[in-house]
């Protein structure tokens, strides 16, 4: 499967990464080896192989529902660049 | 004079030759003048450190004793610290303090460890050189044009310059095995699952683990036994008991079966370093283990079935990035959509969004199939490779890099060629099976490690192994010119 700019246009997107125009070919070039080195794997036989998410075949641990963190807000935020009164500030999303 | 490991320091507190706060003001001594020239640090902390000396001298005073408590050590920064920034060496994270420790870094803490600083490492354990880091690449004390490995290359070099006794690291595709092995130290890779992940930045959570970076076998079977455990705050974390690692150091090793996998010494691997793990390999005869050829048919799909799985777990453990809550944050951005793009573009370094976009790719709309699930179906068949094989060996051993230290700058071009370098080590993270790396020779000056694979929650086998192997040679006792 090749690889093109506006596919790497559309992936960036969906990434939430800025891609200027002028580092797109550049990008774009070092996917295309990548994604052809992966494809590779198509040639492989897995014809009834069960996928394999856990490396060790178990399955995630449930925990009971219940509240186990304290608030610690303030102390949490203390990392973020813009907060007012406990939220957190972002440019206006509704004019 | 050799540089002393995590047990002798241990006897000579015991004795009050020494106490932690000279050890400390020692280590913090060295590691601010190989600063310049190695750069295997991101933070020190010179008041935090002596404060826990203080803190541990005090202890011992009191008549506790522990084979921990004093040691001075280094935590790769990609463990959480409360109080004292953790970077990832990322430019995302520069200037961000955790507000929790990481369990790892808890359980040390307990045990009385001297945390001095934090090792500089690939962005977001993403690389095999140390060159992602945003704050430099290290260098290896063996030859400072060469890169130490990666992604622990910090803690790597850390301890082979001599800075300090011990380091954490993490392994997701060998990321502690491969820069110990080009820095001619001991580095351990347990089970997936065997210590726990809490407060450990996540890069593809299937597949990364921590573990330890040291001079011998014994200090790594002393690290792991206070780090390993079962911990509610991490879903994966194995909830089996520790074992007593140190006390099975000792069994000989008469009449164990090593596994060889022919496909460990193709045409990849440098003449030199064959040479080197052959030789080991006779050394273990000479123990009276006895060598028998394995296969591991599907060994070859395992670096690109990685680079399917990795990255794809990583675009979404790194979605969390976004500008708001935490890490950098773009000034310029007029829309919180462009608030995103631009923080994580800004943020991120080449190697990191190159990964990203690719997870991204793999698990877009109409390409699920074709790459996720068929790499889910090969990971399938690379585990059970091993575990056929573990059904007439005790151990799995060969090559740890397919060649000694390359040099800085020689694969950054090209980001399939570095993927290539971790084509030993990858298929044991994709089977979440233990793995080890010990000295066992040089070729053309630089060190060369020997592989050891254990199969699940058998790191005890493997330090036996080790250890036994230690105690008849001196690799490990080899040190580079100060």
């Amino acid at each position: 499967m090749s690889l093109t700019e506006k596919d790497v246009r559309h992936i960036a997107h969906l990434a939430r990464i800025a891609l200027p125009d002028a580092e797109l070919p550049a990008v774009a070039a070092k996917l295309a080896r990548i994604v052809g080195f992966v494809d590779q794997l198509q040639a492989a036989d897995t014809t009834g192989v069960a996928p394999m998410a856990h490396p060790l075949d178990e399955r995630q641990r449930l925990r009971a529902d219940v509240v186990t963190e304290a608030d610690q807000r303030a102390l949490l935020q203390q990392n973020a660049a813009a907060v007012d009164q406990g939220l957190y500030l972002v440019p206006r999303v509704i004019e | 004079m050799a540089s002393p490991t995590i047990a002798g320091l241990a006897r000579q507190l015991e004795a009050r030759e020494v106490s932690s706060h000279e050890l400390t003001q020692r280590a913090l001594d060295r590691i601010a003048a190989s600063q310049p020239v190695l750069n295997a640090f991101i933070t020190v902390t010179p008041e935090q450190a002596l404060a826990a000396a203080d803190a541990a001298d005090a202890r011992r005073a009191r008549g506790e004793t522990g084979p921990l408590l004093g040691i001075p050590l280094a935590h790769k920064d990609i463990f959480c610290t409360a109080g004292v920034p953790t970077t990832c060496a990322s430019k995302m994270l520069a200037g961000f303090v955790s507000p929790y420790d990481a369990t790892v870094v808890e359980r040390l803490n307990a045990a009385g460890v001297v945390t001095v600083g934090k090792a500089n490492m690939d962005e977001f354990a993403m690389g095999s050189s140390n060159e992602t880091s945003f704050f430099g690449p290290v260098k290896n004390p063996w030859g400072l044009a060469r890169s130490p490995g990666g992604s622990s290359g910090g803690s790597a070099a850390a301890v082979a310059a001599g800075l300090v006794p011990a380091a954490t690291g993490t392994d997701t595709g060998g990321s502690i095995r491969q820069p110990a092995a080009l820095t001619g130290i001991t580095g351990l890779k347990p089970t997936y699952g065997r210590v726990s992940r809490y407060g450990m930045i996540a890069f593809a959570s299937s597949l990364d683990q921590a573990g330890v970076l040291t001079r011998t076998a014994e200090d790594a079977a002393l690290l792991l036994g206070a780090m390993a455990g079962f911990d509610p705050r991490d879903s994966t974390c194995a909830d089996r008991p520790v074992p007593d690692y140190a006390a099975g150091l000792g069994a000989p090793l008469r009449g164990r079966r090593i596994g060889v996998p022919k496909e460990f010494f193709d045409d990849g691997l440098e003449p030199g370093s064959a040479a080197a793990v052959r030789a080991a390999l006779a050394e273990y005869e000479r123990l009276g283990a006895t060598l028998h050829e394995v296969s591991l048919p599907n060994l070859g799909l395992s670096v690109p079935t990685y680079y399917i799985v990795a990255p794809a777990e990583a675009s979404s453990n790194l979605s969390r990035f976004d500008g708001v809550r935490f890490g950098y944050r773009h000034p310029g951005a007029g829309s919180l959509e462009e608030l995103y793009k631009l923080s994580r573009a800004g943020g991120f370094g080449a190697e990191v969004q190159r990964r990203i976009l690719t997870g991204t790719y793999v698990l877009s709309a109409g390409y699920y199939d074709a790459y996720y699930l068929k790499a889910q179906q090969c990971r399938r068949l690379i585990a059970d490779d091993f575990r056929r094989a573990f059904g007439s060996v005790d151990v799995i051993a060969g090559p740890t890099a397919p060649a000694p230290a390359f040099r800085l700058g020689e694969k950054v071009d090209d980001p399939v060629q570095m993927y290539l370098n971790d084509i030993y080590t990858i298929a044991v993270n994709l089977a979440g099976l233990p793995g080890l790396s010990i000295p066992c020779g040089f070729s053309g000056g630089l060190p060369v490690g020997l592989q050891l694979i254990g199969p699940h929650f058998e790191e005890g086998r493997l330090l036996n192994f080790a250890h036994q192997y230690q105690q008849a040679t001196g690799w490990h006792l080899r040190e580079p010119a100060a």
